[in-house]
């Protein structure tokens, strides 16, 4: 929770979350329009899409499909009777008038959903409903001087709108939550997250109170496109807010506009302007009614999510939670993370897929499809240093060869001869030279100072170029000096 | 006027399966037919060449043996189902110049078992009213004169260009629609039969939207037989259209067995309403007596929310036409009538592109679904549409069949009701009902008025029994000789 200290005392941030997440699908929701991002414009549009006379939806049974499994993933309830209503009002990439939603009767009622904080807290957001509806078009007005162009690719994709319950307290946790969400939507396949590309879009409903008071009056901001921005968009309105109330004024509830490039907003609409959108069930479709034991097969084929995997690497891996965490967040990440755990030490292991590996990726801008370290090869890096051929210094400077060249570990060991030596007899002798020609730092070490045991190995190490193996040197040096 | 116009359906279909004239010989003689006709205004675009060539392909079809259920016969078409690359108005001024590149699936459906165009017929503007004067194409005249009157009657709404059409033997059947009556009142008011199906018998797809709950297709022809085989056609489950029925279709014609003793027959009290003209009653009395003699059991019946039908229609077809005419915005099709901004031309394109009826229905329509007048009149008017289908239910575990006028009044003056839209309104006063209901219903003509104009009796039926409704149909007809022919062509 966020306290912010105004003039006049604290204020708290009351937040929720409205989400359109574009559903993953071939088809749109009612048309057998495609919905490939980026197509040329008014290249995907069906005589459905475009609102010709006489045309009628038909129901996709993949985009119930998938808003059921979001629903299961929230962990939902999942209304087996739900209604298609028809939203009415007039804008130009709105082809039929009226855009085609849930209103009375959504597909999926209340659920909840976990995130994790920062400091390793977690806290229960609450889902007030997802329903499914149909996107609209785009306009385009810079095309030309005077007219506006319109695509209609767009139009009739499906969107599952989720809504969270005023739950959240900071920007913080708006920000986490929609992470969170998204790496739902993301194992579960319903929908690819991405919100530069418009595929998952937010509007922020804020107020502030006082603590322990009841809710303020909230306003709503519309279409922030990226986590960064909502989060900013929170403080810009928290304040925004707070400056009014504390002058003595009203927040008037509205809808805003935030604009990232100036980092302002500005009101869209007052209350008093709100369309009224006159639902009514849409009678070109049935009530659609789900089967109970259709819902319980697709709960069966829910993949593991990632709260789920979390509690399991904790207790099957021993990962303290933050590397859990940061391992399960996405879904590749974490199938990559197990493949190369895979009989090698987990916690060794997630060091070195968080550490060197996720740095090398981020350094690099690659994935883990093109990355060119596989999990094979991450993993024979490891095995190396379990089995004590090279130290975990040698294996970092092999790690960044293996980077840029593609190499095996092996192979770069071998060509440049960074194999530790752990040949005893090789050591003494190398120890023996050493501490025959530094008598002076043998006395001073006999007479007390054993913080030097750490020159005498520095030393041994220098001489074999970092490939003797630290603890037996350690060892040897120690038996022979003492 | 050549002797083939004056054939029914089923006579055609006999005399080209016999080879007796050809289907170009059939069709040429119905394109004469329209052309000589125009003067009803019928049609609002002729197609004689798709017609002429679509006759050649239906003789070729034949040779090959290949022949359909309705193999060479020249159909009108009600200008509210989308017809591929040919003019589709609504009868609106809003939907000049366009043109579909989609064919509607009643239309598809009737040109593969044989059938052919003659053209697109006139009706009121997107099938809103019960007399055809609200098309942006001008009213259409009935084929019918009172007795030593020349004053032009309306043939009906809204399906009245192919009810005219059709009365006229300028098609051997038409498409029509109905919403609430369009194509029952129409074909009473023109002395032919007319079916509406069950909701959800014959597909919506392609089939321009006026209430979706309520638009249905069917078939308007001079015989009993002839709706019979043209439903045949024309109906069928459509996984385009998500409340068509997957029920297979009936041969309908076998139903028709003549025999209909012991059949149950309903006489609903509340459709003897306050003035309705003794000559209704008269004709309902004699549809009584003849299904009586044909050893029918009458059976009195209560449908005791009928009254409520009416406003109820009122309230749930304007709601959704107002919905479903919010497409008709300028941007993608049709007339576009420019303006200073995107609201401008709304207004502008809308207010040019609408006649007042249709704009009278959407403002209805719009302030019964707005916010704190929704449940008052939207919710009540849904309630008491289960109410009205409950009444029917009720009433079917008595009786088979009922039978009703299908109209108050016989046709009236063209221009006549205009200023006054609830007695308009009260044309459809026993339609709604069943429309209301989802079920089936037919028209047939039963006799002429006092003023030598065509009545109509209804049979409504049961969900899906289009068949039995026929089979009673046929023995109304059979006892009711109704030879009379429309002045135009006497």
């Amino acid at each position: 929770m966020t306290i912010i200290e105004g003039k006049t005392g604290p204020w708290e941030m009351v937040i929720g979350l409205e989400v359109h997440a574009q559903v993953t699908a071939v088809s749109k929701l009612f048309s057998g329009a495609a919905t490939t991002f980026g197509a040329e414009p008014n290249s995907q549009v069906s005589l459905v899409d475009a609102a010709m006379p006489g045309m009628l939806p038909v129901l996709n049974e993949m985009a119930v499909k998938q808003a059921v499994k979001t629903g299961l993933g929230l962990n939902a309830r999942i209304n087996l009777f739900s209604e298609f209503e028809r939203k009415n009002y007039f804008y130009a990439d709105l082809p039929q008038g009226y855009q085609i939603s849930q209103f009375l009767y959504p597909i999926v009622g209340e659920g909840t959903i976990i995130l994790d904080l920062a400091d390793g807290e977690t806290r229960d957001v609450g889902i007030e409903r997802l329903h499914l509806e149909q996107d609209a078009g785009k306009s385009l007005h810079d095309q030309h001087p005077s007219m506006t162009y319109i695509d209609l690719n767009r139009s009739g994709v499906t969107l599952m709108e989720i809504v969270t319950k005023p739950d959240m307290r900071s920007a913080e946790e708006a920000g986490a939550c929609l992470r969170k969400l998204r790496s739902i939507l993301r194992y579960l396949g319903t929908c690819d997250g991405n919100m530069d590309e418009g595929s998952m879009r937010c509007d922020v409903n804020l107020s502030m109170r006082r603590p322990g008071e009841p809710y303020g009056t909230r306003t709503e901001t519309k279409n922030v496109n990226s986590i960064r921005f909502v989060q900013q968009s929170i403080e810009l309105e928290a304040r925004r807010q707070v400056a009014v109330l504390e002058e003595g004024g009203t927040i008037a509830q509205e809808t805003r506009l935030f604009d990232a490039g100036k980092g302002t907003s500005r009101s869209m609409r007052s209350k008093e302007e709100a369309h009224d959108y006159r639902y009514f069930p849409d009678p070109d479709l049935l009530p659609l009614v789900l089967d109970e034991a259709w819902v319980e097969s697709l709960k069966k084929e829910l993949p593991e999510l990632p709260d789920q995997k979390m509690i399991r690497f904790i207790s099957d891996f021993g990962l303290p939670v933050y590397d859990a965490g940061v391992l399960v967040a996405d879904q590749e990440t974490a199938a990559f993370y197990e493949t190369v755990a895979r009989g090698r030490d987990p916690k060794l292991t997630a060091n070195w897929v968080i550490g060197d590996y996720f740095g090398a990726m981020n350094k690099s801008g690659a994935n883990l499809g093109n990355a060119p370290v596989d999990a094979a090869r991450l993993g024979a890096l490891i095995d190396l240093i379990a089995d004590d051929t090279i130290s975990g210094r040698t294996a970092k400077e092999v790690f960044e060869e293996m980077w840029e060249t593609g190499k095996d570990a092996a192979a770069i060991v071998e060509e440049k001869g960074l194999k530790q030596i752990t040949d005893t007899g090789a050591l003494e002798t190398i120890i023996d030279q050493l501490i025959a020609d530094n008598a002076g730092q043998v006395e001073l070490y006999k007479g007390g100072n054993v913080k030097l045991i750490g020159w005498f190995v520095g030393q041994v190490m220098k001489a074999t170029q970092g490939t003797a193996n630290p603890g037996m040197v350690n060892k040897l040096l120690k038996t022979k000096l003492d | 006027m050549s002797k083939l116009t004056h054939l029914t359906m089923t006579e055609a279909r006999d005399g080209l399966a016999k080879g007796e004239f050809s289907a170009r010989e059939l069709v040429q003689a119905h394109v004469e037919a329209v052309e000589a006709c125009r003067s009803l205004n019928a049609f609002i675009t002729e197609t004689p060449e798709q017609a002429l060539d679509g006759a050649d392909a239906s003789d070729a079809r034949r040779r090959k043996g290949e022949a359909g259920a309705l193999e060479g016969i020249p159909l009108a078409i009600k200008d509210l189902f989308c017809t591929f690359d040919v003019l589709t108005t609504a009868g609106s001024h809003i939907l000049d110049g366009f043109k579909p590149q989609y064919e509607s699936t009643v239309s598809a459906n009737l040109w593969s078992a044989g059938a052919v165009m003659l053209g697109k017929t006139n009706l009121d503007e997107f099938a809103m009213g019960s007399s055809n004067m609200t098309s942006f194409y001008g009213g259409v005249e009935n084929p019918w004169r009172r007795t030593g009157s020349n004053e032009p009657l309306v043939p009906g709404g809204s399906s009245g260009g192919s009810a005219a059409a059709v009365a006229a033997r300028c098609a051997m059947g038409a498409t029509g629609t109905d919403t609430g009556g369009s194509i029952r009142q129409p074909a009473a008011f023109c002395g032919i039969v007319g079916l509406k199906p069950t909701y959800g018998r014959c597909s919506r797809w392609g089939t321009v939207a006026f209430a979706s709950s309520l638009d249905q297709a069917g078939p308007m022809t001079r015989s009993v037989r002839d709706a019979a085989i043209m439903l045949g056609g024309m109906a069928g489950h459509d996984a385009k259209d998500s409340t068509s029925v997957n029920t297979p279709v009936p041969d309908y014609e076998a139903a028709m067995t003549g025999d209909i003793r012991g059949l149950k027959v309903g006489i609903p009290k509340e459709y003897r309403i306050d003035g309705m003209p003794a000559e209704i009653d008269g004709v309902w009395q004699q549809g009584i007596d003849w299904l009586k003699a044909a050893g029918a059991e009458i059976v009195d019946i209560s449908l005791p929310h009928t009254r409520y039908a009416l406003p109820t229609y009122y309230i749930i077809a304007p709601a959704e036409a107002s919905s479903n005419l919010a497409r008709y915005d300028g941007v993608r099709y049709g007339l576009r009538v420019p303006g200073d901004s995107l609201d401008d031309m709304y207004e502008a394109t809308r207010g040019e592109g609408f006649g007042a009826e249709v704009k009278r229905r959407i403002l209805i329509g719009t302030y019964v679904l707005s916010a704190g007048y929704y449940d008052a009149y939207y919710n009540k008017a849904r309630r008491i549409r289960t109410l009205i289908a409950n009444d029917f239910k009720a009433a079917y575990e008595k009786v088979d069949v009922i039978l009703t006028p299908t109209a108050p009044s016989a046709a009236f003056g063209m221009g006549d009701k205009m200023d006054d839209p609830v007695a308009m309104y009260l044309n459809d006063v026993f339609t709604v009902p069943a429309s209301l209901a989802g079920l089936p219903g037919i028209s047939l003509p039963a006799g002429l008025s006092g003023e030598g104009l065509p009545l109509g009796l209804q049979l409504l039926g049961q969900p899906f029994e289009e068949g039995k409704l026929l089979q009673v149909a046929e023995v109304l007809e059979t006892a009711a000789e109704f030879k009379a022919l429309p002045q135009i062509i006497s």
